[in-house]
C-alpha cells in the first residue's frame, strides 16, 4: 500500500519480525503489501456501459459491462432499479450465470467476423458474374439450373465456407428476393425471428423488410408451444402474467411445471423471500425439480398428467367451498368475472344428451343490434334473461356499453343466477366425455335444467355454466346419474380418481386444494400459480392449462395482485406495443403484412405433415367428424374459412393474379377482389395450402436472424434437413406406413431442399449457420443499440455499444438497411411498382371476430354457405408494393401513422405523433419519396420512434389510449395514466436508469402508484371486459369443434404416447440391451436455449455437451453408467449424447434438456453412421385441429395469438448404449 | 484485548438457487486467464454430492486444518519437520483428476472446416496438453443437481459418516446447495502452512491473501487449507486465492460474488473479534464446542469498554458503526441462525451459512402426520436429514441445527399470521416458545431475510487508507507513481 521502495529495502524487510499476539500464536508483519496492487489494477476499467441480452430468456435484465484498455472484460448485473418500494424486495441484481457469461462471445473463436458464403455457391455466382450476367440474372442462372442448384444445395451442412464481401452477399441475397418474387410471388419470401421482445429493434429491422417487400413473416410464439392456448380461450389474450416481484405478494404459491431457479433466475429470490413472509409453497414436478428446494410439500405428478390433478383439486374447491360452504367471494366473484352463471342450451338426441352453444338474445328476441353476439343469464330478482353488458357484440354494436357493469339500460342490477338447482324446470341426464379411459368413454349426469321459450314459441332447454361444471367435475348435489360418493370413489374427478393417474397422494391432494382455496378466501385472491414449460409444452397444453386455471379463476385469485396464474415461457411482452408494431411492420407505409403462423408454415414446408399418426383416438369415441380428420386437411379447411393465415396464398403468384384480373377489365380493387373470388369458387384458383410440395409453393428465399432454428427451435429437426434444406438427415420414419391427408395433395414423392437460398444473421457459428449458404456477421449484444422487455418486471432496458462492432460485424438494422439499398437498386430494372393481393385471416380484435356466428362450421366449398371474403373465407385486399423504393420505406417513418394507430383495438390519434417524431428523430435529407419524413436511417432513431410512439413509454399515448378505451366502454380510464402524462422516456433517459412503465391499455395490469403489475387487475377494478364471448373468463367453449373434441369444458386428456415406431415401420435392429421412455425437453441450466451452452465457462460448470438426463435404475437396466456414450432414437431421428444418471428422476423417462445444439462434442450414431442429431432430431409436430379455429370471437387468428402449437413433450423415444465413437473425421 | 476488525460474509442457504452466477463473475474477474483454468475462488455445490475438487472434506487423505493433539494445537499434516520431508513431494495435495482437467472444443473447425462429407463439428480438448478429448471426465461441478446418482453422492465425506440415514431413492430426494469461498479463517491453517511466509491475514480486515512476491510456490498451503480454497497457478508457479475482491472492498463495494448474487443471499459487515482469544478458542477440547468458542470471540460492538478498545486500536468510528449495523453481526451472533461450516477444522471460519429448510417428506401422508402450525410445516418432518446439516456446520450437534430451523420457521409461521390473520394463536404456540424467540426479532429477521436491501446486505465501510503515508501526494499522482517519484525529478538510465 505504501509508496514503492527499492527493491533491496523490500527483501530486507521480509526479513524482519513484528510483534506476536495471542499468546505468541500470531505475529503482527510489518512486511510490505505492494502485490496487493496486482489485483486492484484488474479491476480498474475504463468505462461500464449499460447493456442488455437479446435471448428469448425473459430476464431483460440490466447489466453493466466493463471496458478496459478498450476491450469488453466482463460484466456484473446494474443493481440501481427504481425502488419497488420500502418493505419490498428489490430486483436488483437482475441477471444469470449465463448472462454474466456473455462477454465470452465477443473475442471468441465461435464469432461469425466476417460475411460467409457456401464455397460451392460462391463458386457458382463469380461464373456467372464473370460472365458479365447482372446479378439477378445471374442468379436466374444459377437457382432455375437444376443441376446448379443441386451443386450447392447438396453441400449444405458440410463445412466449405468461404469469405465473402458485403457488397457480393447482399448482392445475392437481393437478387435471390427479386427473383422469387418476380416468378413466384412475393410469400415464397420468408423469414424467421423470434420474440421481439428480446431486441426490438433488431426484431423490426428484418420484418419492416419483408413487410414492405410482401414476404411472410413467420410467428414463433405459437411455434415454440410458449403460447399457452388457453390464454385465449379463457381470457382472449395472448399472454398476460403478473411481473415476478408480485409473486412476494401472494400467500399461497404452487410452482407447476415451470423451474423458477433454473429458467427464471433474476426472478425466483421473490419466490424464495416470499416465504420469510409466510408465504406456502407447493411444487408439482414428476422429478425432484430445482425448485422443489424451496416448496414446503412436492407433489410428484407424473409427467403429462397435470391435468387429471388439477382436476381433482376442481373437484375439491367445488365441492367444499361452492356446495359444502358457500364462499361469499368466491360466488361473487364468478357472478361478475366468469362465465359460470351464463347459460347454455342443450342438444338432445334420440340417445343422448350434451351440452350445445350459449344462449344468445337473438334466440329469444330482435331486439338487440349484433345479439348473435349477445350472451344470456338469468336474473335472481326478476327471475327472467337479461343479456349484461360486455359480450362480444356489445364491442361491436357501436355503442358504449362494452363493460362488466351488471346493469340494465333502467340502471337496476342484475344479478345472475349461478344455478338452476333450485327452480328448475328438470333434471336431464347430460353426457360428459371422460378421456383418462382407454379408448375414451363418457358418463352420464344429472343437472338441473330450464326451460327457455325462443322467439318461435319453441322451448329451448337451458341450464348454467355453472351447472355443466358440477356435474361434469363429479360433485354431487343430489341430483340423479354417475356420481362419486366421495373423494375415495375412484370416478372422474376425484382425488382417488388421480391418484392412479398422477402418482400423487389423494390426501396431499385434497390438503393442496382445501388450502389454496382457503388462502384465497382469507387474502380474497392471493393464491397463486406458477406455470410453464413442463405444462405448456404437450399436445394437449390448452386442457391441462384450463384444468389447472380453474383454480385461480374459481378462487377469484385472478385479477388480484398476489393471485391468479403465472406463466412464463418465452419473453413474449413487447411493453412498448402500439409504437414497435408501427416500426416493425411498416405500417406507416402500407398494411397488412403476410404474418403467418409458424406452426402450421414448418408442418407443411417441412413435410412432416407426411409422417403423420392418428392421434385422438379417445377423443374419436366421443365426435368424430372432425377429429378424425387429418390435421393437414383441417389446416386446409382453416385457410379457406379464414380462420387461419396461409402464405404462399395460391399457386399462383400474387402480383400475376392482380395484373391478370386487370388483363380481365377490373378497373378498381373492388373488382379484382370479386375476380379472384370468382375464380376461386370455379376452382381456377389452386389453394397453396393444398399442393405445398408443389415448385411453385417451396419458400424460396428464408432469412433466418436473431434465431438458432436448426439447433434449436425447429422441431422435426431431420424433416427440416431433408425437406426443407436437403441436407443429411436421419429420418427412420417412411411415409407409407404414416397417416395421409386427402385434400392435400401427396401425390409425389415428398421434395428435398425446398430452399433455394438460406441466409443467417448472427455473432456465433450455430447449427443454423452451418446449414445456410450465406452467415452474415452480426453485432453482437454488446456492440448495437435496442431495446429489450419482458413480463417480468416494468422496465425497458437500453442495449448500448459498449464497442462499435468490431471486424466486419453489422447491428441487424443495418444489415437489413443494406439489404434493402441493394434490394432498391436492382428493382429499379428487375422489379418496377406493382400491386399484390393480399389474403389475411379473420382477425381478432378485428370485426372478423364476429364473422361466423355459433360457432358452426360451414364450408362454402361445399355449398354450406356462400363465400363470402371477411366473413365466410378470408380478407382480400390489394396492396401497391413499391419496390425501387423499399429503402426509402425502410429508412423513414411513412404517412400513415397520421391517420392514427393502436393496437389491440385501441387508437392513438396521430397527426400530433407524427409531428413530434419529426423533431425527435430530425427528417430525412435523403434523396427520394421519404425525403422531409422523420428520419429512420439508425437503431438509435428507430427505437427514439418507438418510445414516443407507446403509451408505457409516452404518458400522452398512454392518456389517449384509454380515452379511446373510454369510448367504447362507457367507463372512465383516463385517469389511471393521467398523473404521468408527461413522462416522455428516450434512449437516452432508459441508459441513466430504468423506468417503470406507464399503465397502457394495451396491457390489463395496473402500475399506477408503484404497484406490481398483475393481469386483468384493469378488468376487475375498471370493468373492462375480457375479450371473449361473454366477456368474461371462459370455462365453456361452445364452438362446433371444440365440443366435437369434447373440449367444451376444461377436462383431463393423457399424453399422446404412440410408440416410438409406427405399426410395419422397419424397427432399428436392435442387438443390445436398450428401453422406451417419455423423452422431455425441459429447458436447461446451463444456457437459455443454445445461447451461452458453448461459453467455456457454461460447459465446464456442468459436462459439456450433449448430455440426456435419466434414472439410474433405467440406466442399469440397459448396462450403461454415468458419462458412457447413448444414443437416443425413434422414427423421426438419431441422437448420440453421454447419459447422466441420477435418482432425482424416475424410471420411464429421459431430459435431454433443451437446446445443447450438436456443434460441440457430438460424434456419429451406429445406426446411421453419420453425425448424431439435436434434441429435436427425434420430435416431430402434429397440430391439434382445435387450434385452428378461427373467425370466432376470442378463438380468431391473431400472429403468436392463437394458432396451433408445436409441442414437442408427447414423444416417446428408444435409449440404448452407443459402444464405439466415431468423430466422423475424413 | 486485542481488537481487530473482520469484513466477513453470510451465505443464507436457504435462500442458494444454485445459480452459480457467483461463480461465473468470480472467475470472470479473477481467474480467466491461463494458468488458473481450474481454478474457482468461488464454487457451488450441490450437497449431497462431492464437492470440488472431490472429496475435499476428506481429512483423512487431505489432511487440511488443524487438529488437537496432547491439548495442543497443530497442523492435521505435520510441523516443519514433515514438510521439509515432503518439500519435494505432497503427499497430501489433491491432484488433477481431484479437480478436473479443464477443457475446452475446437470452436474454429465449424468456421473453417473444408468442404466434408459431414456436418462438421467442435470436438473436445483438454486445456493442459492441447490434445482431443473423447468426452470430458470430471469437472468443478460434475455432480450439479445430482448428476451422478448413487455413483457420486456417496464420495460426499459427510454421506459417508451417515450412511445410514439416507436413502438415495427417487421418493426419499434431496438436495441443497453450498456455494464456497475462501473462509478468511480467524486462524488460518494456509498461513502456517507456508514454509516462506507468504500467506497473511490483512490487519485492518482480516482478508487472507497470497503475497504473490513472496510466494515460493511449494503449495503446502493448498493442502494446508482444509477447505481447498488456494490454488496454484501453473504459469506463474504461485499461489491464488480468493482475495475477498479487496479493490472491492476497500472501497465500500461488496465482493464480486456478493453483488452478483442474484439469489440474494449474500450478506457483507464488520465482525470485531479479540485477536488474543482465538488460540484458546481453536483449542477447546470437544470439537461441538468449537462454534460456542468462536463466537466468544467476538465482541459486542454497542458495549462501551469495547468502543473504547477498539477506537485505542486505531478503528475508526465508521467501522464500529459499521460493526453495529452490520448483517453478519445480527445474523451469526445476534440472531445465531448463521454458523461457521466445518468448525471441526480449527480454523475459525469467517463465511457463514443459515442452514436450509426443505420439504417434508412425502411417506408423510395421513392428516394427522401433517402438523402444521398455519400451514407451514414442522420443523423435524423436513427432507434434509439434520444429521446431515450437522456434519456441515455445527461437528455433528443436532441441537443447533434443530434451534435455527425452528427459528427460521417460527419467522414464517408468525409472518404468515400478520399478514393472513391468526396471529394470536402463533403468540400463544408452542413453536414460539420452542423457537426461542419473540415477534420483534422475528420482525427484524424477516425484513432482513426477506426485503434484504443492497443497503442493509452490505455493510461495508470504505479501508482505511488513512492509515497510508502521504495521501496528499497520491491524490494527484496515484498510479502516475513511476513517472512521479516524491522525491522530484526523474531519473532515467543513461540520464
Amino acid at each position: 500500500m505504501g509508496k514503492k521502495d527499492n527493491k533491496l529495502f523490500q527483501t530486507l524487510k521480509h526479513l524482519k519480525y513484528g510483534e506476536r499476539i495471542n499468546k505468541g500464536w500470531t505475529e503482527e508483519s510489518p512486511r510490505p503489501r505492494d502485490s496487493e496492487d496486482i489485483y486492484r489494477k484488474r479491476w480498474q476499467h475504463d468505462k461500464i456501459v449499460r447493456s442488455t441480452h437479446g435471448v428469448n430468456c425473459t430476464g431483460s435484465c440490466s447489466w453493466k459491462v466493463y471496458v478496459k484498455d478498450g476491450i469488453i472484460t466482463s460484466e456484473t448485473q446494474q443493481t440501481d432499479y427504481p425502488s419497488t418500494g420500502d418493505d419490498f424486495p428489490e430486483y436488483e441484481p437482475r441477471g444469470c450465470p449465463r448472462g454474466a457469461s456473455f462477454s465470452w462471445y465477443t473475442y471468441s473463436p465461435i464469432r461469425v467476423k466476417h460475411p460467409y458464403m457456401r464455397g460451392d455457391l460462391y463458386e457458382l455466382w463469380k461464373a456467372e458474374r464473370e460472365q458479365g450476367f447482372d446479378p439477378v440474372e445471374a442468379w436466374e442462372n444459377i437457382a432455375g439450373d437444376p443441376k446448379k442448384r443441386a451443386q450447392y444445395v447438396g453441400a449444405r451442412g458440410k463445412g466449405g465456407f468461404v469469405r465473402a464481401t458485403w457488397q457480393e452477399t447482399c448482392e445475392i441475397i437481393a437478387s435471390a428476393t427479386i427473383y422469387t418474387i418476380k416468378k413466384y410471388g412475393p410469400d415464397r419470401v420468408a423469414g424467421f425471428s423470434p420474440i421481439p421482445a428480446m431486441s426490438m429493434v433488431s426484431y423490426a429491422a428484418g420484418s419492416r423488410f419483408l413487410s414492405l417487400i410482401g414476404g411472410n413473416i413467420l410467428s414463433f410464439y405459437d411455434w415454440y408451444a410458449d403460447l399457452p392456448p388457453a390464454s385465449p380461450q379463457v381470457w382472449g389474450e395472448q399472454t398476460d402474467v403478473p411481473e415476478s416481484a408480485d409473486w412476494y405478494n401472494a400467500k399461497y404459491f404452487i410452482i407447476w411445471g415451470t423451474n423458477l431457479p433454473q429458467t427464471r433466475t433474476p426472478d425466483a429470490h421473490f419466490m424464495v423471500e416470499a416465504r420469510y413472509n409466510g408465504t406456502k409453497v407447493v411444487g408439482v414436478s414428476p422429478d425432484y425439480a430445482e425448485y422443489e428446494k424451496f416448496a414446503d410439500l412436492w407433489l410428484p405428478a407424473r409427467a403429462g398428467t397435470d391435468g387429471a390433478l388439477a382436476m381433482a383439486m376442481t373437484h375439491v374447491i367445488l365441492k367444499e367451498f361452492y356446495v359444502e360452504k358457500e364462499t361469499p367471494y368466491f360466488i361473487d366473484y364468478a357472478k361478475r368475472f366468469t362465465d359460470l352463471p351464463f347459460l347454455v342450451t342443450l342438444n338432445e338426441t334420440e340417445d343422448d344428451c350434451r351440452s350445445d352453444r350459449f344462449l344468445r338474445s337473438t334466440d329469444v328476441d330482435d331486439n338487440h343490434n349484433q345479439g348473435d353476439w349477445k350472451t344470456l343469464v338469468w336474473d335472481v330478482s326478476t327471475n327472467q334473461l337479461e343479456a349484461p353488458n360486455g359480450s362480444q357484440g356489445f364491442r361491436w354494436d357501436e355503442g358504449s356499453n362494452w363493460n362488466l357493469e351488471l346493469k340494465k339500460e333502467d340502471g337496476s342490477l342484475i344479478d345472475p343466477l349461478l344455478s338452476f338447482i333450485e327452480i328448475a324446470d328438470e333434471t336431464a341426464m347430460v353426457s360428459f366425455p371422460d378421456f383418462a379411459v382407454k379408448n375414451g368413454g363418457s358418463v352420464k349426469r344429472g343437472i338441473p335444467v330450464k326451460h327457455i321459450q325462443d322467439k318461435n314459441g319453441n322451448t329451448i332447454k337451458a341450464t348454467t355454466v355453472y351447472d355443466l361444471m358440477m356435474a361434469h367435475t363429479g360433485v354431487n348435489r343430489g341430483l340423479a346419474g354417475d356420481y362419486p360418493i366421495d373423494y375415495h370413489d375412484p370416478k372422474a374427478y376425484t382425488p382417488a380418481w388421480q391418484e392412479s393417474i398422477t402418482g400423487v397422494n389423494k390426501n396431499h391432494v385434497i390438503q393442496v386444494a382445501r388450502e389454496f382455496a382457503d388462502n384465497a378466501a382469507r387474502t380474497k385472491g392471493k393464491s397463486m400459480i406458477a406455470m410453464g414449460g413442463g405444462t405448456n409444452h404437450w399436445y394437449h397444453s390448452d386442457q391441462i392449462y384450463r384444468c389447472i386455471l380453474n383454480l385461480v379463476l374459481l378462487t377469484g385469485s385472478q385479477g388480484v395482485n398476489g393471485g391468479g396464474w403465472a406463466h412464463y415461457v418465452g419473453q413474449e411482452k413487447v411493453r412498448p406495443l402500439e409504437g414497435w408494431q408501427q416500426v416493425a411492420f411498416a405500417n406507416d407505409w402500407l398494411k397488412p403484412q403476410r404474418l403467418q403462423n409458424g406452426t402450421s408454415f414448418f408442418y407443411f414446408a417441412t413435410d412432416q405433415f407426411r409422417y403423420e399418426a392418428k392421434v385422438n383416438q379417445e377423443q374419436s369415441s366421443w365426435g368424430g367428424k372432425y377429429n378424425n380428420m387429418h390435421p393437414a386437411d383441417v389446416n386446409a379447411l382453416a385457410a379457406r374459412l379464414g380462420w387461419l393465415p396461409s402464405f404462399p396464398q395460391f399457386s399462383q403468384n400474387s402480383l400475376d393474379l392482380v395484373k391478370e384480373s386487370r388483363g380481365r377489365g377490373a378497373n378498381n380493387h373492388q373488382e379484382v377482389i370479386d375476380d379472384v373470388v370468382s375464380q376461386i369458387k370455379e376452382e381456377k384458383l389452386e389453394w397453396a395450402i393444398e399442393n405445398p410440395d408443389d415448385p411453385r409453393n417451396f419458400p424460396r428465399v428464408f432469412f433466418n436472424w436473431r434465431s438458432n432454428l436448426l439447433g434449436d427451435s425447429g422441431k422435426g429437426h431431420e424433416y427440416f434437413a431433408k425437406h426443407l434444406i436437403g441436407a443429411e438427415d436421419q429420418i427412420l420414419a417412411d411415409t407409407d406406413n404414416s397417416w395421409q391427408p386427402k385434400t392435400v395433395k401427396t401425390d409425389e414423392e415428398a421434395p428435398t431442399g425446398k430452399v433455394d437460398l438460406l441466409v443467417s444473421v448472427d455473432f456465433r457459428m450455430t447449427s443454423s449457420g452451418l446449414f445456410s449458404d450465406i452467415v452474415l456477421p452480426a453485432a453482437t449484444w454488446y456492440e448495437k443499440f435496442d431495446i429489450s422487455s419482458t413480463d417480468m418486471h416494468p422496465f425497458v432496458h437500453p442495449f448500448n455499444a459498449a464497442i462499435s462492432p468490431p471486424w466486419q460485424a453489422k447491428s441487424d438494422w443495418d444489415t437489413f438497411r443494406e439489404i434493402s439499398k441493394v434490394f432498391s437498386e436492382l428493382a429499379q430494372t428487375h422489379l418496377p411498382k406493382t400491386e399484390d393481393l393480399m389474403m389475411t385471416p379473420l382477425g381478432h380484435d378485428s370485426v372478423g371476430e364476429i364473422a361466423q356466428a355459433h360457432g358452426k362450421i360451414k364450408d362454402w366449398r361445399k355449398g354450406e354457405v356462400e363465400a363470402i371474403p371477411g366473413k365466410t373465407m378470408p380478407n382480400f385486399q390489394i396492396v401497391t408494393r413499391d419496390y425501387p423504393n423499399v429503402y426509402q420505406q425502410m429508412t423513414t417513418i411513412g404517412p400513415e401513422i397520421k391517420k392514427g394507430y393502436g393496437g389491440k383495438g385501441v387508437m392513438i390519434p396521430g397527426e400530433k405523433v407524427y409531428e413530434e417524431l419529426s423533431s425527435r428523430l430530425g427528417v430525412s435529407k435523403r434523396d427520394g419519396i421519404g425525403k422531409g419524413n422523420p428520419d429512420l436511417y439508425s437503431d438509435i432513431k428507430a427505437i427514439d420512434a418507438i418510445l414516443l410512439m407507446s403509451g408505457a413509454t409516452n404518458g400522452k399515448r398512454a392518456v389517449a389510449g384509454w380515452k379511446s378505451l373510454e369510448k367504447k366502454t362507457g367507463q372512465k380510464l383516463a385517469d389511471i395514466a393521467k398523473g404521468r402524462e408527461e413522462e416522455d422516456v428516450t434512449l437516452q433517459d432508459l441508459t441513466i436508469q430504468p423506468r417503470h412503465a406507464i399503465s397502457t391499455p394495451v396491457w390489463s395490469g395496473l402500475e399506477k402508484g408503484n404497484r406490481r403489475y398483475s393481469p386483468f387487475t384493469v378488468n376487475t377494478e375498471y370493468n373492462i371486459p375480457w375479450r371473449t364471448l361473454t366477456g368474461r373468463q371462459s370455462f365453456y367453449l361452445d364452438h362446433e369443434m371444440m365440443l366435437d373434441f369434447g373440449e367444451g369444458l376444461p377436462l383431463y386428456l393423457p399424453p399422446l404416447s404412440h410408440g416410438p415406431f409406427l405399426k410395419n415401420e422397419k424397427e432399428v435392429e436392435n442387438n443390445g440391451k436398450s428401453i422406451t421412455v417419455r423423452y422431455l425437453t425441459p429447458h436447461q441450466k446451463w444456457g437459455i436455449h443454445t445461447m451461452f451452452t458453448d461459453t467455456t465457462n457454461m460447459s465446464t460448470l456442468f459436462r459439456g455437451w450433449q448430455t440426456v438426463w435419466m434414472n439410474e435404475e433405467d440406466g442399469a437396466s440397459i448396462g450403461i453408467k454415468d458419462n458412457d456414450w447413448i444414443e437416443v432414437y425413434n422414427r423421426n431421428g438419431v441422437i448420440a449424447a453421454r447419459v447422466v444418471l441420477t435418482y432425482r428422476i424416475p424410471k420411464g423417462m429421459a431430459y435431454m434438456y433443451h437446446a445443447q445444439d450438436r456443434t460441440l462434442g457430438v460424434p456419429a450414431t451406429a445406426i446411421n453412421k453419420k453425425r448424431g442429431g439435436t434434441h429435436n432430431s427425434v420430435t416431430r409436430i402434429s397440430l391439434k385441429p382445435t387450434h385452428m379455429i378461427g373467425g370466432y370471437s376470442q378463438l380468431s387468428y391473431g400472429f403468436n395469438y392463437y394458432g396451433p402449437t408445436g409441442h414437442q413433450r408427447d414423444t416417446i423415444a428408444v435409449i440404448r448404449g452407443l459402444k464405439e465413437v466415431d468423430w466422423l473425421e475424413d | 484485548m486485542r481488537i481487530k476488525a473482520q469484513v466477513a460474509m453470510v451465505m443464507h442457504l436457504d435462500k442458494c438457487i444454485g445459480c452459480h452466477t457467483c461463480s461465473v463473475t468470480c472467475k470472470n474477474t479473477w481467474t480467466n486467464r491461463p494458468g488458473t483454468e481450474y481454478m474457482w475462488f468461488n464454487n457451488v455445490e450441490t450437497r449431497p454430492g462431492t464437492g470440488y475438487p472431490k472429496s475435499w472434506e476428506n481429512r483423512d487423505r487431505y489432511k487440511g486444518g488443524w487438529e488437537l493433539k496432547n491439548g495442543k494445537l497443530r497442523l492435521k499434516a505435520g510441523g516443519p519437520v514433515s514438510k521439509l520431508a515432503n518439500i519435494f513431494y505432497n503427499p497430501d495435495m489433491a491432484n488433477m483428476d481431484d479437480y478436473y482437467e479443464p477443457w475446452t472444443y475446437d470452436y474454429e473447425h465449424l468456421i473453417n472446416s473444408p468442404k466434408s462429407e459431414n456436418i462438421p463439428v467442435a470436438r473436445p480438448k483438454s486445456r493442459i496438453t492441447g490434445k482431443y478429448i473423447d468426452k470430458p471426465e470430471w469437472g468443478p461441478n460434475w455432480d450439479d443437481d445430482l448428476a451422478g446418482g448413487s455413483e457420486v453422492v456417496p464420495l460426499d465425506p459427510n454421506v459417508q459418516k451417515l450412511q445410514e440415514h439416507i436413502s438415495m431413492e427417487y421418493e426419499k430426494t434431496f438436495m441443497m446447495y453450498l456455494p464456497r469461498i475462501c473462509e478468511h479463517c480467524l486462524n488460518p491453517s494456509c498461513v502456517a502452512s507456508c514454509p516462506s511466509g507468504a500467506l497473511y491475514k490483512r490487519d485492518e480486515d482480516g482478508i487472507v491473501l497470497v503475497d504473490q512476491d513472496a510466494c515460493r510456490g511449494w503449495r503446502f498451503c493448498m493442502s494446508g487449507c482444509p477447505y481447498h480454497k488456494v490454488y496454484y497457478n501453473w504459469n506463474t508457479h504461485k499461489a491464488e486465492k480468493c482475495n475477498f475482491c479487496y479493490p472491492r472492498t476497500e472501497a465500500g463495494l461488496p465482493t464480486i460474488c456478493s453483488e452478483t448474487c442474484v439469489g440474494r443471499i449474500r450478506y457483507i459487515g464488520v465482525v470485531l473479534y479479540d485477536a488474543d482469544k482465538v488460540k484458546d478458542a481453536a483449542s477447546v477440547e470437544d470439537a461441538q464446542d468449537l462454534y460456542e468458542s468462536q463466537l466468544s470471540c467476538f465482541l459486542d460492538p454497542f458495549d462501551p469498554q469495547v468502543i473504547k478498545e477498539a477506537r485505542k486500536a486505531g478503528i475508526t468510528d465508521a467501522w464500529i458503526e459499521g460493526a453495529q449495523n452490520s448483517p453478519v453481526y445480527k445474523m451469526a451472533i445476534k440472531w445465531k441462525i448463521a454458523l461457521p461450516l466445518h468448525p471441526e477444522y480449527r480454523t475459525l471460519p469467517m463465511v457463514w451459512y443459515v442452514p436450509p429448510l426443505s420439504p417434508i417428506m412425502n411417506h408423510i401422508t395421513n392428516e394427522n402426520e401433517l402438523s402444521t402450525d398455519g400451514y407451514i410445516p414442522a420443523v423435524d418432518q423436513m427432507r434434509i436429514p439434520m444429521e446431515y446439516l450437522a456434519s456441515l456446520l455445527t461437528a455433528g450437534d443436532t441441537e443447533v441445527i434443530r434451534k435455527v430451523l425452528l427459528k427460521l420457521t417460527a419467522m414464517r409461521v408468525h409472518m404468515r399470521g400478520k399478514t393472513v390473520g391468526g396471529i394470536d394463536e402463533f403468540r400463544a404456540s408452542r413453536l414460539l416458545n420452542e423457537a426461542d424467540t419473540n415477534p420483534e426479532e422475528i420482525e427484524e429477521m424477516a425484513r432482513l431475510l426477506g426485503v434484504a436491501k443492497y443497503n442493509e446486505r452490505f455493510v461495508i465501510p470504505t479501508g482505511r487508507r488513512e492509515m497510508d503515508d502521504d495521501l496528499y501526494y497520491k491524490q494527484g499522482a496515484c498510479s502516475l507513481e513511476e513517472i512521479a517519484p516524491p522525491e522530484g525529478i526523474v531519473f532515467r538510465k543513461g540520464d
